[in-house]
């Protein structure tokens, strides 16, 4: 398993997601936004952080860096493609994935422990979430929250593209479990064809015990598992 | 242009300091030098009230590799690891722009540490506000707030601490104090002394603006009613540009390119180039007209006295010019050569090929006005009994009212607007008694606090200033650090009014001795004087932020209660000292009367002993007991350990009005389990450790003897809705 992060200026979780790629020993390799073309990789990731300060819209101008019209080909051929945070925010702008991220309806940066229900295992990213369904990651955003039309939505509820929702520590997902006003208690979707996961939550932040828990460590064993 | 009487007045320059200047210079400034006076011997930059004092710090121990005088403190943590760090404020720019005020200051508080070639890998704050109720105090709060986590999370460094205060003391002067801490190894520190001469000296970053311009001469002042028009004087920030400047300089010091760094903070150009080249006893010769500017038809006095942002001022070996010049572009930087170092000793600035200032540099540094300012005693008030019989009033009904005050409420609504997971190394998030980040890679850990205390420290400076230094200490040890070194950031009055000199000498004086016993030396700080408003002085508010080491981070500890039928010890002696606490000020509104005694002796027994508890794995829980005593300690405890317990207060003679609120010094509550209560006991006793068995947790409730009963999630409910309440989020 080969996996490439895409370092954009301002990018800062592109160390913590490559620790934790390589913990799980994926071989990564970190890829400077201004490289023309992507080295051979089975992942790419968009880490979180504030791609170009953040500036004209998140993610806005990183969607259109000169590294992307290589990662749309890697999406577009199947490759897998894993967007957290920002990432999830320059995907939406690439057009990858559907809806748009609103500021949090307190607008209000939040930064805390949040727990999620996982609602789709049959996907690369989520296999080895059957042993745990409920888990609790961080979240550090001040767009995350998830609309889009209802069209969008009954698509992503009907093909089962939403792969984790907001909830609390028993699993019930409503009004009081979501953090930040997302559509649906959307905290992560996927393409149609499961290639592309865009994610809030920060998987790449608990992979150890010492880290208020393990959960994000089960999505990095998943995709190891694909070899 | 003629230098009148009124230009000189503006520029904050009193009559006696012009004459000495026209004495140094042999001749009368031009309008440039003595900006450039102005902005190197302002009390902000030259340190001249308080110098005399500062010297008398300890500042070494056997982990200090640098103290004071540095851009910021080093000490060594082994494995060729050193932590670099250090607090400042903000205060003056905050209160007249709270977000720009307060992002600035971490930018740069972030800069200082990474200047010497550390990673930053925690921010912590000391905010302090006027009354809650005070119109001013919400959009300043939360102005604040915005400010240090739209700067702190957009670089991806976690703030992982801090505190946050309220009192009528801040109505019209708030405090915001940053502290940063930096990783990097021991051989390759980076330090801002020039050395050798026809080096390029070269700037770096953004560009120069007209913002900031005399921002630390407006720190250097008192407010008046005018305060709103200093508003040009606060900086913007764009953390953007600061995180590709971190970066750029991160990967420039990978090689040996760099001479001396210097950020440009407060006086911009002019301190940063006028330290470096006096440090280094050599002359620098800059040409202004590379410097960088963002706006068309910049004159040499708006250069030189700007605070634009995120800026370095370098000075680089012959010949890494080209390669150096490489890194800033790939990262968008703005890349100048400006000018050399040289051997004529004097700040030679060159505009248009005309000279524009020429000033020797001695009469910036080192022969910049010193004072010995008059000082008087502060009056420690007599232990007068209070008028209210507060020994009539229901327990449980004072311990509601002091857990949901906004001084002792759950400040989480503050810390979840910050990003403090970043960089995956977080292992104790912010609400304990220490941050804790864990050197990455490894499996030891910095254990980081900032305290204040200012209430003690107005009711009688010398015990206040011992009282924050070994707060700060117990904080270090109830997560089973190491107490290593601190900083601090001194915010007082006018320096030039003996009451407020005696406050800040006293200070001193306590915070000296605490740090001489405890071997708890400051290694870096900065002073604020001046947070004064039409003749109204702030309380003393010296802020201390400690450092520790655990070397492993198997024995770190932290406050929340473990298990069910474990034994709760309280270390440490109680003798009721209820003036100056939080029951006396939330209960019966009295504020008068001495701050609890310090015994160093006890102080550090107590700390060393319950370290070598938990350093023997004894411990299941340790808190230090502090503002609103054994009872608000308790109730901490049980809230985050989600647990209750059953509490008889022992048999003595004080009432349990003292007992349970009493904020004596010194003091500890552990939680033991069983099996280790007999070692625990004959630990403490061959310490000769004062200790009491108050009780043992159990299910769900906190009771004490027949005082109170509440449910551990009804005190949870009580701790959490102030600020939610306050703005209206419910």
């Amino acid at each position: 398993m080969k996996s490439s992060v895409i370092v954009f200026p301002g990018s800062n979780c592109d160390r913590d997601v490559a620790v934790a790629l390589e913990k799980f020993h994926i071989k990564n390799q970190m890829v400077w936004h201004n490289e023309s073309s992507l080295p051979k990789s089975d992942l790419v990731v968009l880490p979180g952080g504030f791609s170009y300060g953040d500036y004209l819209r998140t993610g806005s101008i990183a969607s259109k860096s000169r590294i992307i019209n290589d990662v749309i080909k890697h999406a577009n051929e199947g490759g897998l493609v894993l967007g957290i945070c920002n990432g999830f925010q320059i995907l939406i702008e690439t057009g990858l994935l559907p809806g748009v991220l609103l500021r949090n309806k307190k607008l209000r940066f939040i930064s805390k422990d949040i727990f999620l229900k996982v609602n789709d295992f049959n996907n690369k990213f989520c296999l080895n979430y059957k042993k745990k369904n409920i888990i609790k990651l961080p979240i550090a955003h001040n767009e995350g929250n998830y609309f889009a039309s209802n069209k969008i939505l009954d698509n992503l509820e009907n093909k089962n593209l939403i792969p984790f929702k907001y909830c609390d520590e028993k699993g019930n997902i409503n009004k009081i479990s979501n953090p930040n006003g997302s559509s649906n208690n959307i905290a992560a979707i996927l393409n149609d064809k499961k290639n592309i996961l865009g994610m809030m939550p920060h998987p790449e932040r608990v992979i150890h015990p010492l880290l208020s828990g393990e959960d994000g460590s089960i999505m990095f064993e998943s995709l190891t598992k694909l070899n | 242009m003629k230098i009148t009487p009124e230009i000189i007045y503006n520029h904050g320059i009193k009559n006696d300091e012009y004459k000495k200047i026209i004495n140094l210079m042999g001749k009368e400034p031009n309008l440039l030098e003595l900006g450039i006076f102005s902005a190197m011997w302002n009390e902000h930059c030259s340190y001249k009230s308080s110098k005399k004092y500062l010297k008398t710090l300890p500042t070494k121990n056997k982990w200090v590799i640098q103290g004071p005088g540095e851009n910021a403190g080093v000490v060594d943590i082994e494995d060729n690891d050193a932590l670099v760090f250090k607090i400042e404020s903000h205060n003056h720019p905050s209160f007249i722009e709270p977000y720009q005020g307060a992002a600035t200051g971490v930018g740069g508080i972030l800069r200082d540490v990474f200047t010497m070639g550390a990673r930053p890998i925690a921010i912590l704050n000391s905010i302090h506000f006027g009354y809650h109720n005070h119109p001013k105090t919400k959009n300043l709060l939360n102005g604040v707030v915005s400010g240090i986590g739209g700067y702190g999370n957009c670089m991806g460094i976690p703030t992982v601490g801090g505190e946050v205060k309220f009192s009528e003391s801040y109505n019209e002067n708030i405090l915001v104090n940053a502290m940063a801490v930096g990783l990097v190894k021991k051989d390759k520190i980076f330090y801002s002394k020039a050395k050798g001469i026809d080096q390029s000296v070269v700037y770096v970053g953004s560009k120069t603006g007209r913002d900031g311009i005399h921002g630390a001469s407006m720190a250097s002042a008192e407010f008046d009613s005018n305060t709103e028009e200093k508003k040009p004087t606060v900086q913007v920030g764009d953390p953007f540009a600061e995180k590709l400047l971190l970066e750029a300089c991160l990967e420039l010091m990978k090689d040996d390119s760099i001479i001396a760094i210097q950020d440009m903070g407060a006086a911009g150009l002019t301190s940063s180039s006028v330290e470096m080249a006096s440090k280094g006893n050599l002359g620098i010769e800059i040409n202004l007209n590379k410097v960088p500017c963002r706006e068309k038809k910049m004159t040499p006095y708006e250069m030189m006295l700007s605070e634009s942002q995120e800026r370095m001022l370098l000075i680089l070996k012959s010949g890494k010019e080209d390669s150096a010049k490489n890194i800033f572009n790939k990262w968008g930087l703005d890349f100048s050569i400006i000018g050399k170092t040289t051997n004529s000793k004097n700040l030679v600035l060159n505009f248009n090929n005309k000279e524009a200032a020429n000033i020797p540099l001695d009469a910036l540094s080192t022969k910049a006005p010193i004072y010995d300012r008059k000082w008087k005693k502060s009056i420690v008030s007599k232990k007068i009994p209070p008028k209210e019989d507060y020994k009539s009033l229901n327990i449980l009904e004072c311990l509601k009212k002091i857990l949901s005050t906004p001084n002792n409420s759950n400040k989480s609504w503050v810390w979840e607007q910050y990003d403090h997971t970043v960089m995956g190394d977080t292992v104790q998030k912010p609400g304990g008694d220490s941050a804790v980040v864990r050197i990455h890679g490894k499996n030891k850990g910095v254990a980081i606090t900032v305290d204040s205390s200012s209430n003690y420290c107005l009711a009688n400076p010398i015990n206040g200033g011992k009282q924050v230094v070994c707060e700060s200490w117990r904080n270090l040890i109830s997560v089973g650090a190491h107490p290593i070194a601190i900083t601090n950031c001194l915010n007082f009055g006018n320096p030039e009014k003996d009451q407020i000199m005696g406050q800040f000498v006293e200070t001193i004086d306590g915070i000296s001795q605490a740090c001489t016993y405890l071997d708890f030396p400051v290694v870096s700080g900065n002073v604020s004087f001046y947070n004064e408003t039409q003749n109204k002085s702030i309380s003393p508010t010296p802020t201390i932020g400690g450092v520790g080491l655990i070397k492993n981070l198997d024995n770190m500890m932290s406050k929340n209660i473990k298990e069910i039928g474990s034994y709760l010890y309280v270390v440490g002696k109680t003798t009721g000292h209820l003036h100056q606490s939080e029951f006396f000020r939330e209960i019966i509104n009295m504020n008068e009367g001495p701050s609890p005694e310090i015994n160093l002796f006890n102080e550090k027994n107590n700390g060393l002993s319950v370290q070598q508890l938990i350093n023997n794995k004894l411990v299941n829980s340790v808190h230090d007991v502090s503002s609103g005593g054994i009872l608000l300690a308790l109730s901490e405890m049980c809230i985050s350990g989600k647990i209750g317990a059953k509490i008889k207060i022992p048999e003595n003679k004080i009432s349990p009005h003292e007992y349970l609120f009493g904020e004596d010094q010194s003091r500890y509550i552990i939680e033991i389990n069983e099996k280790n209560k007999n070692k625990v006991s004959n630990i403490l006793k061959k310490n000769s450790i004062y200790f009491e068995i108050i009780g043992k947790t159990q299910k769900d409730s906190l009771d004490i003897n027949k005082y109170l009963s509440i449910n551990v999630e009804e005190l949870n409910k009580l701790n959490s809705f102030w600020f939610k309440n306050y703005f209206a989020e419910n």
